[in-house]
């Protein structure tokens, strides 16, 4: 079985920069993602896009631009690269190298690395409004990543509605690329920028991330884009498909007619590896969430397993690049690659520049609170998509003495599905952190085994151990 | 259904959906190419038969699980369109490999 000294899972700007940064120190070092080209989801399709459809490039703007450069970088690293690889087990035993699992061009084959870097960031919290398994509803992301991949956009008419930057920006996307959005729904909660004011000197440590924030808002201002304010309420109405919209602004009900509604409410960390590995996690309270525990060179609970980027806790693309030279570093310094003292002196520099990038995120959590309706939902909206569980059935769980989601699983199949608790894991936490009182971090989250993506029977009759 | 903008190269590539013709460009995920293509559902849930399409696009939700090339539960936002491939609907969910013997408590 081949080994390594560093497998990393996920190609985006914390595994890119990690790659390149292990391999400039002499590792070998193999990385594997999902998607068929690197970037993430942040730079997904930058090659194709900096390459063939330079027009894109202006529409999707200078941050999505600028992904260009690390990519190119990670490819001329020496670094292995399986695209389109599916991680379906990782196995840390107590002494030892990790072994990991993949699916990869059509056949299983597990290798072993001294080190493992989990890189697989963020993904958009699921919206559990009525109707939102509803085809016509999708997240804002995904219409992004349609935008970034194919240059694909929704027909009228088209709502978004949510809350945070991310939303913002693809939105200021959509009027460049002359893309129409019948109406924008904004559900932050009025005062957003009373409630930023405190976090604003330590935030001007990060005030290109502050300038380009101001500049967004001036873009959608003279777009003339109606918005509707302090939207509660919010559903999706349609026998086979997507027809209307129903939400209250400031209070008042509002109904419009809809092809299409893109959700948004922030994004948190994917949990499904550090679940699998057993990591130790807490909940953070600001952002509504898991997060591993980490040390401050993005160790987890578990021995040589490391997180960097959002995946540890949500920071955005830069504040992934850090986290993700300084996981490398460490890596290095361990391996005997890099010595100890010029090993922590750049260790040093990456982390003041990761600690510049973070420092506006205490405003952007005030300015955006993730929702804090998800516990109150009402008990017919559909919280398991892929078993069809209902709010109402949770409570009922917890009424009949499940005391976590583990249990509520079993008497529900809730999480047992194909999403294996993506979608409804963390509105399930919060669902009985409610009913019970107790905090969500008593709750916990879903216990995650393997395989964590389905497999194939081509794939696990054609298992190549020798690979 | 989506549209496309201008200017976008790349070649054409041609696969079947339920049957029919359709044609995508390269480098579209199937997830993609099927919803330019006016697919409108992707899948039906085991549960009630409820009709689905992409939500996430990134690998997440499972709501694009279609056959491709005869094998059931492919991620189709995951997989690139290729001449001549066959999609179709995943009508239900055929079971995952390991989740029978799962015993969550
Ligand atoms: S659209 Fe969500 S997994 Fe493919």
């Amino acid at each position: 079985m081949t080994r390594f000294d560093l497998a990393i899972i996920g190609a985006g700007p914390a595994g890119m920069s990690a790659a390149v940064t292990a391999r400039d120190a002499g590792l070998s070092v193999i990385v594997v993602d999902e998607q068929p080209a690197p970037g993430g989801q942040i730079w997904r399709a930058i090659g194709r896009n900096a390459g063939a459809r330079p027009g894109n490039l202006a529409i999707l703007g200078e941050d999505y631009a600028s992904g260009a450069k690390l990519a190119a970088r990670f490819e001329a690293s020496g670094a292995q690269f399986w695209p389109s690889a599916s991680v379906w087990h990782v196995d840390s035993p107590d002494d030892g190298d990790k072994s990991l699992t993949v699916a990869w061009d059509g056949v299983t084959r597990q290798f072993t690395a001294r080190a493992l870097l989990i890189a697989t960031g963020a993904m958009e919290r699921p919206v559990p409004v009525p109707g939102w398994t509803l085809p016509g509803v999708m997240t804002v992301g995904a219409a992004q990543t349609l935008l970034k991949s194919s240059g694909l956009y929704p027909e009228p008419s088209l709502l978004l509605a949510g809350s945070g930057p991310l939303l913002l920006l693809f939105a200021a996307q959509c009027v460049a690329a002359g893309i129409k959005i019948a109406a924008l729904l904004e559900t932050t909660p009025p005062g957003a920028y009373l409630r930023g004011l405190p976090h604003l000197p330590k935030a001007m440590l990060g005030w290109r991330t502050l300038l380009k924030g101001h500049r967004l808002k001036r873009q959608l201002g003279v777009s003339g884009i109606p918005v509707y304010r302090a939207v509660t309420d919010l559903a999706a109405k349609g026998a086979e498909r997507l027809e209307r919209v129903r939400f209250r602004s400031a209070g008042m009900p509002v109904e419009l007619e809809a092809a299409h509604l893109l959700l948004h409410e922030g994004v948190v960390p994917n949990p499904q590896l550090t679940r699998l590995l057993r990591c130790e996690h807490h909940w953070d309270a600001a952002q509504r969430c898991f997060r591993p525990d980490l040390s401050d060179r993005g160790e987890t609970s578990v021995d040589n397993v490391f997180v960097a980027g959002d995946g540890g806790g949500i920071g955005g693309a830069m504040a992934a690049v850090h986290s993700g030279r300084i996981a490398a570093l460490e890596i290095a310094e361990r391996c005997g690659a890099v010595n100890r003292p010029s090993g922590d002196v750049e260790i040093v520099k990456a982390r003041d520049a990761l600690r510049a990038e973070l420092a506006v995120r205490p405003l952007l959590d005030a300015m955006f609170p993730p929702p804090d309706w998800i516990a109150r939902l009402d008990g017919d909206v559909t919280v398991c998509r892929c078993e069809e569980v209902s709010a109402a059935a949770i409570r009922n769980a917890a009424a009949l003495g499940a005391p976590g989601p583990n249990q509520a699983k079993a008497f529900l199949r809730a999480g047992m599905g194909p999403c294996q608790g993506r979608m409804c894991g963390l509105t399930v936490t919060e669902i009985l952190a409610d009913a019970r009182g107790e905090s969500p971090e008593r709750i916990g989250y879903y216990r995650i085994r393997p395989p964590i993506k389905p497999v194939t029977l081509g794939e696990l009759a054609a298992l190549d151990g020798s690979d | 259904m989506l549209r496309r903008l201008p200017e976008q190269k790349g070649r054409k590539v041609r696969f079947l959906f339920e049957g029919e013709q359709v044609s995508a460009l390269e480098g579209d995920s199937v997830a993609a190419a099927l919803m330019a293509a006016g697919a409108g559902t992707t899948r039906t849930t085991p549960k009630s038969g409820a009709p689905r399409a992409p939500y996430c696009m990134m690998g997440v939700c499972f709501e694009c699980l279609v056959e491709i090339d005869g094998v059931p539960n492919r991620q189709s936002c995951l997989v690139e369109v290729r001449d001549g491939m066959r999609v179709r609907r995943q009508q239900g969910a055929p079971g995952l490999p390991g989740e029978a013997d799962d015993d969550p408590v």
